[in-house]
């Protein structure tokens, strides 16, 4: 880097404004207008002439906190980040030690097999998965029936919905996952293994005292990343379930589409979306703080 | 014999994991009403394409496969052209407000992009950019993922190299197309393939900014179509593979290159 100087500002400034430019217009001005919106009772009236639009100040939060479909909302991606989180984790770090496992030959096409549900595309398997959960002829109560489990209307009992989509969730991302867990394993020093085999350590020792101390700041990395993308669950209800039955599969990001697209009360919408940023802050926010203690 | 369980465990699990796969090809090939029986069929009796043809032909998904393609290359081809520029921009030069400007850029990271698209949706509607292609172009033109992934691969590049390119009368820009842009070539495809899978996957931006179903993407075509043919998976099943086989074959080509992505931490849903 010593001899940068010598490169010009003036080009530097040329090489960045199309990005920084795109990302000011598309990104940074649209965020500070959603946050003004927010402040305001722009409605489906305001769509046609702006200037009906009134600061309310605080009256969309306040609307927001005495309204009880969006606590439910809040309350169904809450169950469902809490219930798929862990179940993402265990299945995908399973995976990964399978895969690191040194008696396991052709792991390319395991790996391989885990990994496809992830670089898909969202809708087409919400949709696969919608007939996957048909109450008569879906394959998933076909399979169920062979070990004499009675088949169930998945997506149609309000209590077997959103674990419905927790685990066509789980299917799809896990892959992603796994990869990062790989790459933490094969991070952890063989010789440290080695040692533990000398004094006489079982394996369920090894894994307990060497793997999972090991593998924490990956587990935390991975677990945020599930976090705040779990948080923004809209595509498979939206296909699967239209956020029913009950309202039981309505998340934040779909309550906030059909406030703001399909009522078009846009300031009201608004402030749903900045209650789902503040929640991702949080997450984010947490995740730095664990990270700095666990390098202390 | 602990070998043995091991391989049959994970034999068994892959399949299961991709049966869905399986099931979905197979029934896209299958005549009306042939996989709502019970018990399943998992493998048709006579293979047939109506579905696909009725698909291509009478319902317009030919025409958001061609918007799909165009779309996901556009984006693709736009944002590593800007993102290339700034990440090298930010690794070999100096300039004020260099740091500050790339933390405030990290902001994009944070906020989800659902904050951004009620604002947005209002902006290109008031320019008559709603229900265009520019309309999802505009948003992914840049953005700091792969602006710091490429900023970090710049960065390995010795300056001595840009150096003797000017000193033999090399422009700022024909040092960045000349000699930048081929040695970053790794980077580049890997950011490449995570941008095309990535505009084709979307679904909720497409949905809102696309109100007209010869301008939808697959994705949304699929959910509207999803409306009327609620008993109909054969036909829905043909819609679903035409919509994953691109980026399964895409992904299978460049593996490599996408794992890398994910390696560093980078591929967001």
């Amino acid at each position: 880097m010593k001899n940068s100087y010598s490169f010009s500002s003036k080009a530097a400034y040329l090489f960045l404004a199309p990005a920084v430019i795109s990302i000011l217009i598309f990104f940074f001005i649209p965020v500070i207008a959603a946050f003004l919106m927010s402040f305001t009772d722009f409605d489906i009236y305001a769509l046609g002439s702006f200037h009906t639009v009134r600061f309310i100040g605080l009256k969309n939060y306040s609307q927001l906190f005495d309204d009880p479909l969006f606590w439910l909302s809040l309350q169904n991606t809450g169950y469902y980040v809490v219930l798929a989180t862990p179940i993402c984790i265990a299945v995908s770090l399973g995976a990964a030690l399978l895969l690191n496992s040194k008696l396991i030959k052709y792991k390319g096409i395991f790996r391989l097999s885990y990994f496809i549900p992830y670089i898909t595309t969202l809708v087409a398997v919400a949709i696969v998965w919608r007939f996957i959960y048909h109450p008569k002829f879906g394959i998933l109560n076909y399979f169920l029936g062979l070990f004499g489990i009675n088949p169930a209307d998945w997506l149609g009992d309000p209590n077997l919905a959103m674990p419905a989509i927790v685990l066509m969730s789980v299917w799809k991302t896990f892959g992603y996952n796994m990869i990062i867990f790989i790459a933490g394993l094969q991070n952890i020093p063989e010789d440290l293994y080695e040692a533990a085999s000398i004094e006489g350590a079982n394996e369920w020792h090894k894994f307990k005292a060497i793997t999972i101390p090991m593998l924490a700041p990956t587990t935390l990395f991975v677990s945020i990343v599930t976090i705040v993308g779990y948080f923004q669950l809209f595509a498979e209800p939206y296909i699967m379930t239209q956020g029913g039955p009950l309202n039981k599969t309505l998340s934040i990001v779909g309550y906030m589409y059909q406030e703001g697209f399909r009522w078009w009360n846009m300031g009201y919408s608004a402030s749903i979306s900045f209650v789902l940023f503040f929640i991702i802050l949080i997450v984010t926010i947490l995740q730095f703080k664990l990270q700095k203690s666990h390098l202390a | 014999m602990k070998k043995i369980l091991l391989y049959i465990f994970l034999v068994v699990s892959s399949i299961a994991t991709l049966i869905p796969f399986l099931w979905m090809i197979s029934a896209s090939f299958m005549p009306d009403g042939k996989a709502s029986v019970y018990p399943p069929v998992f493998f048709p009796t006579e293979i047939v394409l109506d579905q696909y043809v009725h698909l291509l032909t009478r319902l317009s998904v030919a025409r958001s496969l061609l918007n799909s393609i165009i779309l996901s290359t556009m984006v693709t081809f736009f944002s590593l052209f800007f993102n290339s520029m700034a990440g090298y921009a930010f690794a070999k030069y100096r300039f004020a407000g260099k740091s500050k400007l790339f933390n405030l850029l990290l902001v994009n990271m944070i906020v989800p992009s659902q904050v951004t698209m009620l604002p947005l949706f209002l902006m290109l509607k008031s320019i008559g950019l709603i229900n265009t292609y520019m309309a999802i172009l505009v948003t992914g033109l840049a953005n700091i993922f792969g602006i710091f992934l490429i900023r970090q691969h710049c960065m390995a590049i010795p300056d001595s190299l840009i150096e003797a390119a000017k000193i033999d009368g090399a422009t700022d820009f024909q040092v960045y197309r000349k000699i930048i842009l081929p040695l970053a070539v790794p980077v580049l495809v890997t950011l490449g393939i995570i941008t095309f899978l990535g505009t084709w996957n979307d679904f909720l931006w497409p949905l809102i900014a696309l109100t007209d179903d010869s301008m939808y993407t697959l994705p949304v075509a699929l959910s509207s179509l999803m409306l009327e043919h609620t008993r109909d998976p054969e036909l829905m099943m043909a819609g679903s593979v035409i919509t994953i086989i691109p980026v399964v074959v895409v992904f299978l080509v460049l593996q490599r290159y996408y794992i890398k992505g994910i390696m560093l931490g980078g591929v967001k849903e």
